[in-house]
């Protein structure tokens, strides 16, 4: 049994032990009590809008097809022929009222129902009475305003218990357009030579922010002066389950509903339009808070919603202890004015892409930290101990409370997994 | 001067010594060899076409931007490429158009690989060029980069300009 976190209040002191970024024991573990046990995000509902869209996804290690059913369901079928195991849908998305598996040539409709297979004769008539013969679909598939998810574990709580305090964040977002929000095509999908975990924390570090991305920063100082008076300010926040999110003022400009001078007057106009909407509907305060301030959230596992100068979706999921496999989602308000759109992808692909000028760098941190791992045996503690002297309800933006909550979450399921074991001994 | 003075060699030419400018991360050359109009582009795989407005980009930029992007790549601070990794960029099968008109277009295969701390990784693709004379010599107006790859695995990044 491994000690995984020395949680010192006393001190002020949280430690995480290294070696659950190396371990190919902790790893399986990992697959075993957080991946196949926790609702893991698949993709938004936007992406197969009409009957008949599918789009093959990766998620929890499994190969799935999300498909919106002739039945207007929107399902998750385990991408594999019931008959000798074959993948078969082999197009990334598409529309289509069947899957057809090549092998022997068994079809299926879009719901995963066995249409068809040549020489029937061979088989019983009541060969798939029991609906064996099917593709079998993810048993659990809940969608919280739009943000589809997937669990594998059958007995797990609800998605919407699941999310605890991560709802109202997911709110905060979701009510940017009356309109709901929309996928954008073009999904990121990238790696990072890294442990998933320190993604999980990364995503919700602001601490790193001004060192690591100090030549984006410098960017937008040349473009708006006054960018130098917005201190990072705001706070960091436990949302249950493992969850966690900061949220502080925005430098930068969001295309929810603050403007910077590299925008055009135009589009000053229609931002203050957007903002005008938002008060109206929500009252000043709210209007504020989702115009003008930040949001990165961790929602446990492996989702970060960050709802910063656009907005992303990124899940990620390991492959080994040192790989990760991300997929970055852009979401944004449909019916959103061309110039306006335009604005938002520009600051999508400049910050928060892989070809742009600030993920590579937090990438570069990440696969730095899991190089240096290879002292573990000796340098045996990472430290996650910012703000602890504060007390926990008084936590910044820039301190470590949220990779706390995440590490206890983390902790206590492995933990409850390694006493199992004693039990049965 | 006319236009018609430039032959497929001029052409050939100015290509490779953008990759060489770029491999020996003389990255304010590359910039300058761009028309004050100039756009560099990386649409997603597998979207060549892709609109900017539906689609995400990997880079969508106008002069200024890829201006800084160069220039970011320069900075001790910009860590992905500090020390700078080491590069080798060939281009291949190389179709030059429109040698006669105002603007020349050119299509070529590219392999750019790129090591660092003992990894390498790999980037294929195809460029598209359009180019036009300016003060009698070749400028970039602009340049398209289509990825011929499934996605960014294992390569992770493109933080170096392809
Ligand atoms: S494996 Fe699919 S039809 Fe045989
Ligand atoms: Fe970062």
């Amino acid at each position: 049994m491994t000690e995984i976190i020395r949680d010192n209040p006393e001190k002020n002191e949280f430690l995480v032990n290294r070696s659950v970024f190396t371990d190919r024991e902790m790893l399986a573990r990992e697959r075993a009590e957080i991946f196949n046990k926790c609702w893991l995000f698949i993709g938004h509902e936007t992406e197969v809008p009409g009957k008949g869209d599918f789009k093959r996804k990766k998620v929890g290690g499994r190969n799935l097809v999300l498909v919106h059913s002739q039945d207007d369901e929107i399902r998750a079928l385990y991408n594999t022929c019931p008959h000798r195991g074959a993948l078969v849908c082999r197009e990334n998305e598409g529309n289509s009222r069947v899957f057809r598996c090549f092998y022997h040539a068994w079809s299926f409709t879009n719901d995963g129902k066995l249409a068809g297979m040549p020489g029937s004769d061979g088989f019983p008539d009541d060969f798939n009475d029991e609906g064996t013969k099917d593709m079998k679909a993810v048993n659990r598939v809940e969608s919280y305003r739009g943000f589809i998810f997937v669990n594998f574990d059958d007995n797990a709580v609800s998605l919407e218990e699941y999310l605890a305090g991560a709802k109202e964040y997911i709110d905060l977002i979701a009510d940017q357009s009356e309109y709901g929000l929309e996928a954008l095509g073009g999904v990121q999908e990238y790696s990072v030579r890294t442990n998933w975990k320190l993604l999980a924390e990364n995503s919700v570090d602001l601490y790193h922010g001004m060192p690591t991305h100090k030549t984006y920063f410098d960017i937008k100082q040349d473009q708006d002066p006054d960018l130098k008076k917005v201190k990072l300010e705001g706070e960091g926040k436990d949302l249950g389950n493992g969850h966690a999110v900061m949220e502080y003022v925005a430098p930068w400009g969001r295309p929810i509903a603050q403007w910077t001078p590299i925008w055009s007057e135009d589009l000053k106009q229609d931002m203050e339009d957007m903002k005008a909407e938002l008060t109206e509907r929500f009252g000043e305060e709210r209007a504020n808070r989702i115009a003008n301030w930040n949001r990165n959230i961790v929602i446990f596992p492996n989702l970060i919603i960050n709802d910063i100068m656009a907005i992303t979706a990124r899940t990620f999921y390991p492959t080994s202890p040192g790989y990760i496999e991300v997929s970055g989602y852009s979401l944004a308000p449909k019916a959103e004015n061309e110039e306006h759109r335009l604005a938002r992808n520009n600051n999508f692909l400049e910050f928060l892409g892989p070809g742009g000028f600030a993920t590579p760098d937090d990438n570069e941190a990440l696969e730095l930290a899991q190089e240096a791992y290879t002292n573990n045996l000796e340098v045996q503690w990472n430290d996650v101990s910012k703000g602890m002297v504060r007390g926990e309800g008084n936590a910044k933006a820039t301190d470590e409370l949220q990779m706390r909550a995440f590490w206890r979450q983390y902790d206590k399921v492995i933990q409850e997994s390694f006493n199992k074991e004693v039990a049965y001994k | 001067m006319t236009v018609t003075t430039v032959t497929r060699q001029d052409v050939v030419d100015f290509l490779y010594t953008e990759a060489k400018i770029l491999d020996e991360w003389r990255l304010k050359e590359w910039a300058d060899l761009f028309t004050d109009d100039g756009t560099y582009l990386i649409p997603p795989i597998g979207e060549p076409d892709a609109d900017p407005l539906t689609s995400l980009f990997y880079a969508h930029d106008n002069r200024s931007r890829l201006q800084e992007r160069a220039e970011r790549l320069l900075k001790k601070e910009a860590h992905v490429e500090f020390p700078h990794s080491t590069t080798l960029r060939n281009y291949h099968n190389i179709i030059v158009n429109n040698l006669e008109s105002d603007v020349i277009s050119v299509e070529l295969n590219f392999t750019a690989h790129r090591t660092k701390r003992e990894v390498m990784d790999t980037f294929i693709g195809k460029a598209y060029y359009d180019l036009v004379l300016q003060n009698n010599e070749l400028a970039i107006q602009h340049k398209k980069v289509i990825l011929q790859l499934d996605s960014l695995r294992p390569h992770g990044k493109i933080s170096l300009i392809l």
